[in-house]
């Protein structure tokens, strides 16, 4: 469903993506993982539209969206969420869904009909008429889910939605989402932390200074001595090795 | 389509329009002419409130919409004899057409927050100095249309209270306008521009034609507010209707009456003029001072309220779960 | 004409560095504060009227009026910024412009009210007298404001960067937590600074009036030209605003010359629009992406 190639990103002397490369398939969940500052949300800006890239490739269902704009790609079907949740201010819970569901929805009374139906789908019916600015974190993350899904997306690009929640609220989400999986939906993922991403995801990546360095399930991943020197520092892999053999 | 978040909203409005209502009964007629020019100012004060209110985009520089209105219809009327109706239409449309340009320029290249005041701002005080330096717009005399009262030249003058009424229907008109514009499609969007525009960018919004819109929309209502200027006075000039005043005004009423709600802008402009006028009262006419009242006014009501007096009085007798700034 | 070119951009040059000092003000302001000060114009009008009045009341030539106005200026608006603008704009980068356009109201007014808009002039003979300039005749007081301009902006730049006051300022600047943390008072320093750009403001007024007019006006003729010239010379950046302010003078005086009186300041403004359509970070900086 989207496949991306080859991406490479320059922040001045900064190298913050180099080549990378990923597809997500229909229906999957794929993880991007990787250690802070390893080039992932840039790597989503681009991907959705935000950032040019300096080279490479985006496509999306077969159809070439480099270098689109924003809201062209959300309307072609994949949106993204933010890592600093940014819900509208000045609006409730219901209005701010209904600014995604007015994609396909030109009347008011539609787009907050639908606004509601997405609320409830992900347990937020009784916080609809509350201010938006009032929500907690975890009612912020979960509202940057239902706008993105309100915009009628089949791709979902989920950046960081389990960061900063606590357990029980991160096994909130994640029941969420796959239950918005089964519905049909495609997501790529994000994730720092890597237990948020084992229960959901049958695929990752992982980024190192913008380099893609691997690839494969999550369980596969944790043992790949590359990964847990890229989480843990140069040497731990060994140093791993060495405790475990001793 | 109206809805009040409180009892304080709608006591609130409901002060305004008895207000406007009782300006029929009340017997001097100085009463009537000062309440028409605060209307007036009004047009141009909802005008700055689609952009300045709901878009987020605040500009130092509504003259320049206005003005051009004013100075559409009348160049319409006095150098080229055209009917007064279509001069007022394509002062309308001329305030759309500036306000569409000044926009497509500005947003085209990420002008945002105090650049783009400055901008706005700047691009008035180029046409009041092209309006002042050539011939066709009158130079610095200014233009003058025939005194010729009736329906097929726009003028009721001689009428006072039909002017007055003519002037309701139209504040009403825009006001209606704003509402639907906010309880649609395009006025979410323009809420959205306003709180976040990289989210809205994000959920499928076209931002840069959602702004251009909103300043093209704007626009009409400033190009209709100087056009209806002409109509009242028969004269402009580019110091006055290209003038940093018109473009403060603009501002000033809807912050102080509630940025982004359909009655702020009246309900402030009118609530300044009225303190205005009484100042002048109470100072014996003084030039200029109505202006530092409305300076200090406006101070006061940036530090204590954020949200104006729509924003105070929604919290007074709060109905319902519902919290907000309806209506 | 190409005989008055010459003519034309000399005087434009005096008169842009008129305005590179009343600009070194507002961009020291915009630089560490990050405010636009829209009340700088109306600064410069109340200090051409504080020299006006010294001259007028007690004959205080307005070049010895320096030592009087420049101090107090300073007071003026480490007072203003502290006692009003800081507490009233609650933070926001939108209502400190709203605030400063409201100061400016107040002053503008308040000056109509008490001094109407009879349009004043400080008349020191000697300041007319004529200067050869390279086959060119300029007026002394314009010369004598060119030069002082110029040193003003070298001084400041010395403060700027040898002094520890000028580096608690450019730390305040550029990282205001930081500053903050290792124990550098920020709100007196940017009241400091906004007292320093009001300074810089009430100098090019005593340097101005001896040539110049006054009304309660005036601030906004020159406070539009103010912000071109600091957009243009990069936003906060000194050396910038020196040379935008010289440009500016030789683009009006050129403008003046080819389109006419009314015209002149037409090119300001077109200068000013383009800048902040094509190069908002200034004529030198580089466009941020
Ligand atoms: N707009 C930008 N300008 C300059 N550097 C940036 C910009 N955005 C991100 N970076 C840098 O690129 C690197 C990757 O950042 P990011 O993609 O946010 O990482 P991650 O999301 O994996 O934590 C970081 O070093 C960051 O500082
Ligand atoms: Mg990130």
């Amino acid at each position: 469903m989207l496949e991306v190639r080859n991406l490479t990103k320059r922040f001045g002397g900064l190298l913050a993506l180099s080549d990378a490369s990923l597809d997500v398939p229909e229906g999957a969940i794929v993880g991007l993982l990787g250690p802070n500052g390893a080039g992932k949300t840039t790597c989503f800006t681009i991907i959705a539209g935000f950032t040019r890239a300096d080279s490479g490739s985006v496509r999306l269902d077969g159809q070439d969206i480099t270098g689109l704009p924003p809201h062209r790609i959300c309307g072609l079907g994949m949106v993204r969420t933010f890592q600093i949740v940014q819900p509208f201010a000045g609006l409730t819970v219901q209005e701010n869904i209904a600014v995604g569901a007015y994609l396909r929805h030109e009347s008011r009374r539609e787009a907050l009909a639908e606004a509601r139906r997405i609320g409830q789908r992900l347990g937020m019916g009784a916080l609809l008429d509350r201010p938006a600015a009032s929500l907690t974190i975890a009612g912020r993350k979960r509202l940057e889910i239902a706008r993105a899904l309100a915009t009628g997306a089949r791709l979902l690009l989920l950046d960081e939605v389990m960061a900063g929640l606590i357990p029980t609220e991160v096994t909130e989400i994640v029941g969420i989402i796959r239950q918005i999986r089964d519905e049909g939906h495609t997501f790529l993922m994000i994730e720092h932390v890597m237990q948020a991403v084992m229960s959901l995801a049958e695929t990752a990546y992982v980024l190192n200074y913008g380099k893609m360095i691997a690839q494969g399930t999550p369980q596969q991943l944790v043992r790949d001595p590359a990964v847990v020197e890229a989480y843990l520092g140069h040497g731990a892999a060994a140093r791993l090795q060495e405790a475990a053999h001793a | 389509m109206m809805r009040f978040a409180s009892l304080g909203q709608a006591a609130l409005v409901a002060l305004v329009v008895v207000y406007l209502l009782a300006v029929y009964l009340l017997p001097s007629q100085v009463w009537m002419g000062f309440t028409i020019n605060a209307l007036a100012m009004s047009i141009v004060a909802l005008s700055w409130n689609i952009t300045g209110g709901f878009g987020g985009m605040a500009s130092f520089g509504h003259a320049a919409m206005y003005g051009t209105g004013a100075y559409a219809s009348a160049v319409l009327q006095v150098q080229f004899g055209v009917n007064a109706w279509v001069a007022f239409a394509a002062g309308i449309a001329a305030g759309a057409l500036m306000g569409a340009f000044i926009g497509a320029l500005a947003f085209r290249y990420g002008v945002k927050g105090s650049y783009f005041a400055l901008v706005t701002l700047a691009f008035a005080e180029v046409l009041r100095i092209c309006a002042s330096a050539f011939e066709i717009t009158g130079a610095g005399r200014g233009l003058q249309l025939t005194l010729q009262p009736g329906v097929a030249t726009l003028q009721f003058n001689n009428d006072r209270v039909l002017t007055y009424t003519l002037l309701l229907g139209i504040v009403a008109l825009v006001m209606a306008l704003t509402a639907w514009l906010k309880y649609s499609r395009f006025g979410a969007y323009l809420v959205a521009v306003r709180e976040n525009e990289d989210a809205a960018r994000a959920l499928g919004i076209d931002t840069y034609r959602v702004k251009v819109t909103a300043m093209a929309i704007s626009g009409a209502f400033g190009g209709l507010a100087g056009a209806v200027y002409l109509q009242l006075w028969l004269f402009i000039d580019s110091s006055v209707v290209y003038g940093v005043s018109i473009s403060v005004t603009a501002l000033i009423g809807p912050i102080i009456g509630g940025a982004g709600t359909v009655w702020g802008p009246l309900v402030g402009t009118l609530g300044l003029h009225l303190l205005g006028e009484g100042a002048k009262t109470a100072l014996h006419g003084a030039p200029g001072l109505n202006f530092v009242l409305y300076a200090l006014v406006l101070i006061a009501a940036l530090r204590f309220l954020p949200q104006g007096l729509m924003g105070l009085a929604a919290r007074i007798g709060v109905l319902g779960r519902k919290g907000g700034d309806d209506a | 004409m190409s005989s008055l070119i010459l003519p034309a951009v000399l005087n434009g040059l005096t008169m842009g560095a008129v305005y590179a000092l009343i600009a070194l003000g507002l961009t020291l302001i915009y630089g560490v504060l990050h405010i636009i000060n829209f009340a700088h114009g109306s600064l410069l009008m109340l200090g051409l009227y504080a020299a006006y009045f010294l001259f007028h009341f007690w004959g205080i030539d307005p070049y010895l009026a320096i030592v009087i106005v420049v101090p107090a200026f300073f007071a003026l608006g480490y007072v203003l910024q502290r006692g009003i603008i800081a507490p009233m704009s609650a933070g926001s980068e939108q209502n400190v412009l709203l605030v400063t356009l409201a100061l400016s109201l107040v002053i503008d007014n308040l000056a109509l009210y008490f001094w109407t808009s009879n349009t004043r002039t400080a008349d020191i003979a000697y300041a007319y007298d004529t200067v050869e300039v390279l086959g060119a005749y300029l007026t002394l007081g314009r010369v004598i404001a060119f030069f002082a301009a110029l040193l003003v902006a070298g001084l400041m730049w010395l403060f700027m960067t040898r002094t520890r006051t000028g580096a608690a300022i450019r730390a305040v600047a550029i990282e205001k937590r930081g500053a903050e943390i290792v124990g550098i008072d920020v709100g007196h320093t940017y009241a400091l600074c906004f007292g320093i750009g009001t300074a810089c403001v009430a100098l090019a007024a005593c340097l101005l009036l001896p040539t110049f007019y006054v009304t309660p006006q005036v601030g906004y003729t020159f406070v539009l030209v103010a912000f071109t010239t600091v957009v243009m010379g990069g936003m906060g950046s000194l050396p910038g605003a020196l040379v935008a302010g010289l440009l500016l003078g030789v683009i009006e005086a050129l403008g003046g010359l080819f389109l006419g009186e009314s015209l002149g300041q037409l090119g300001i403004f077109v200068a000013f629009i383009l800048t902040l359509l094509f190069r908002p970070a200034g004529l030198l900086g580089r466009r941020p992406t």
